[in-house]
């Protein structure tokens, strides 16, 4: 059985399709990078598949059935947009808020909860910051402490959106190895969006690509070529090969680089559609 | 001073109050939201004033404006209640409206003061009994939603994926503030409502990290400098209010020089 499968799927948001009429299946255990500019359908694709956005025309299935906001079998890692700076909560309380936040009534946490927090604190090698409180944390510290929390109640379907931001060059690599050793281990199925491919090459088994609003699954070697990126880019796109790394420029402009740093000065610009780049 | 049955009611009502700010605070400092809290009293005193206008008590008019605009906040809650532009001009204009209410009832010029800084020393049986009452709502209320708000203001992203109604949730805590705020205007009135709702918290939150624990410091704190300003007041005849205030942002201060001070012990102790 497909673990994510859109079918001729149409996603919007307030009438403006992001994604249209977009075919593909990801099996048990793959591990996906999303990739495309910035407007191209990241994030809707992952709130398609969280069910908070019912695609318009088409399917959406997920573990075969419709997704069904809430679903125990997804982990999910939000970019991180609202992390206020100055929150003085520690580690374990800010997990502890995420299990069974949306029943009512007064929060608790079990002896069994606090366990399986550390543990699961423990395999991203991240078990000091259960006791320090958010304000303290640098970004690989937040990151760390939000991929825990996607990990814990064991998913079978890992979203992370764009985890890497806010991460330098070291904590990244940290970052992709802790996803690849746990996920590998437990069988977990991942979507990891990210800006840049070539950190990713070495451990994804196919790449999504998304833009224009279509999207291409498959190998690096049938999706990451000029005929089918300057489809999805909507503009002329020569991808070249160098030294094991994979550069896609766009009349002589690395198109990954610009839309890194233009990332930067922007908020962590928001996945929406309706956002164009010329580039 | 407990031989006077002023100074008796001034520390039943100053308590209620002051636990309840504490604890309701504590979710408005962790979410970043003080300054809708401050909009809300401001709002609250046209309702005070407009309510000694048609003869009610104030606390039912701030009660009712309050409530009516921690609703309309919350609904509108993207577009208002974190913009604070937009909050900075309502709340003006509510206190605008508070003085053309007052401009039409004279004689309830007097009154004013009390609204604007509180006037604990002339609460009687009736008064106490009432913010018992609207303490207790209060705490059940928040204590009804306090695991999925608690989830939606660390994590708003994630809590509306596992299905946490955001605009419910966060429409109903600012109908809760407003309650607290009502609560808390009748001891410090609604200028200084920071008093106890902001500063007892925001010191608790420098202090621990625990969710429990900075609460309880939160609730802790807020009675302590209720009741601390109430027996310097006593003894100095200083306004109560002031009294409070001076706590406050003593009590404030002092944490955020104790955590800065912790912070740079931890980082000069994982640096050896």
């Amino acid at each position: 059985m497909n673990v994510v499968e859109l079918d001729r799927a149409t996603i919007g948001i307030a009438g403006h399709s992001v994604l249209s009429n977009v075919s593909f299946a990801i099996g048990p255990g793959e591990f996906i990078g999303v990739l495309g500019p910035n407007g191209a359908g990241k994030t809707t694709l992952m709130r398609a598949i969280l069910g908070l956005l019912p695609p318009s025309a088409g399917q959406v299935r997920v573990f075969g059935s419709s997704p069904q906001r809430g679903d125990r079998a997804i982990g999910y890692l939000p970019q991180v947009r609202t992390v206020l700076p100055d929150l003085r909560v520690r580690g374990l309380d800010f997990i502890g808020s995420s299990l069974h936040g949306e029943r009512w009534g007064l929060p608790s946490l079990s002896r069994y909860d606090k366990i399986m927090i550390e543990a699961t604190l423990d395999s991203v090698g991240a078990r000091d910051l259960a006791k320090r409180p958010l304000s303290d944390m640098s970004g690989g510290e937040r990151q760390r402490l939000l991929l825990a929390q996607a990990l814990i109640g064991q998913p079978k379907l890992l979203l992370l959106d764009e985890p890497l931001i806010s991460l330098d060059a070291r904590h990244q690599e940290v970052a992709i190895g802790v996803v690849r050793e746990v996920c590998r281990e437990r069988g977990i199925t991942v979507l990891f969006s990210a800006h840049e491919l070539n950190q990713l090459l070495g451990t994804l088994d196919r790449v999504l690509y998304l833009g224009n609003g279509q999207a291409v699954l498959g190998t690096v070697d049938e999706v990451v070529t000029a005929p089918v990126l300057s489809r999805l880019f909507g503009t002329d796109i020569s991808v070249v090969r160098a030294d094991g790394h994979i550069f896609v420029m766009s009349r002589g402009r690395d198109v990954e680089r610009v839309e890194h740093s233009h990332e930067h000065g922007h908020d962590h610009g928001h996945d929406h559609g309706g956002h164009e780049h010329h580039h | 001073m407990f031989q006077y049955e002023f100074m008796n009611n001034a520390f039943a009502a100053a308590g209620i109050a002051a636990v309840v700010s504490g604890v309701v605070g504590y979710f408005l400092v962790m979410r970043g939201q003080t300054f809708a809290g401050h909009a809300l009293s401001h709002i609250g005193f046209a309702g005070a004033t407009g309510a000694g206008l048609i003869g009610l008590a104030p606390l039912w008019g701030l009660l009712g404006f309050t409530l009516a605009a921690g609703v309309a906040m919350g609904v509108l809650s993207e577009r208002i209640s974190n913009r604070d532009v937009a909050i900075g001009v309502v709340l003006s204009l509510a206190l605008g409206f508070g003085l053309l209410f007052l401009h039409y009832y004279t004689s309830f010029a007097t009154q004013a003061t009390a609204i604007l800084f509180g006037n604990v020393l002339a609460v009687d049986h009736g008064m106490i009994a009432t913010l018992a009452v609207l303490g207790a709502v209060t705490l059940l209320a928040l204590g009804s939603i306090m695991r999925p708000l608690i989830f939606a203001s660390l994590q708003p992203e994630l809590a509306e994926a596992k299905g946490v109604p955001l605009r419910f949730v966060s429409t109903a805590f600012l109908a809760i503030v407003a309650l607290a705020v009502s609560e808390c205007a009748q001891i410090v009135g609604v200028l200084l409502v920071f008093t106890l709702m902001v500063g007892p918290p925001a010191a608790a939150q420098r202090l621990t990290t625990g969710l429990w624990s900075g609460l309880g410091l939160a609730a802790a704190l807020a009675l302590a400098e209720a009741w601390l300003g109430l027996t310097l007041a006593y003894h100095t005849d200083w306004p109560v209010s002031f009294c409070i205030a001076v706590l406050s942002a003593l009590g404030y201060f002092a944490a955020l020089s104790a955590s800065a001070r912790r912070s740079r012990a931890g980082r000069a102790n994982e640096a050896t």
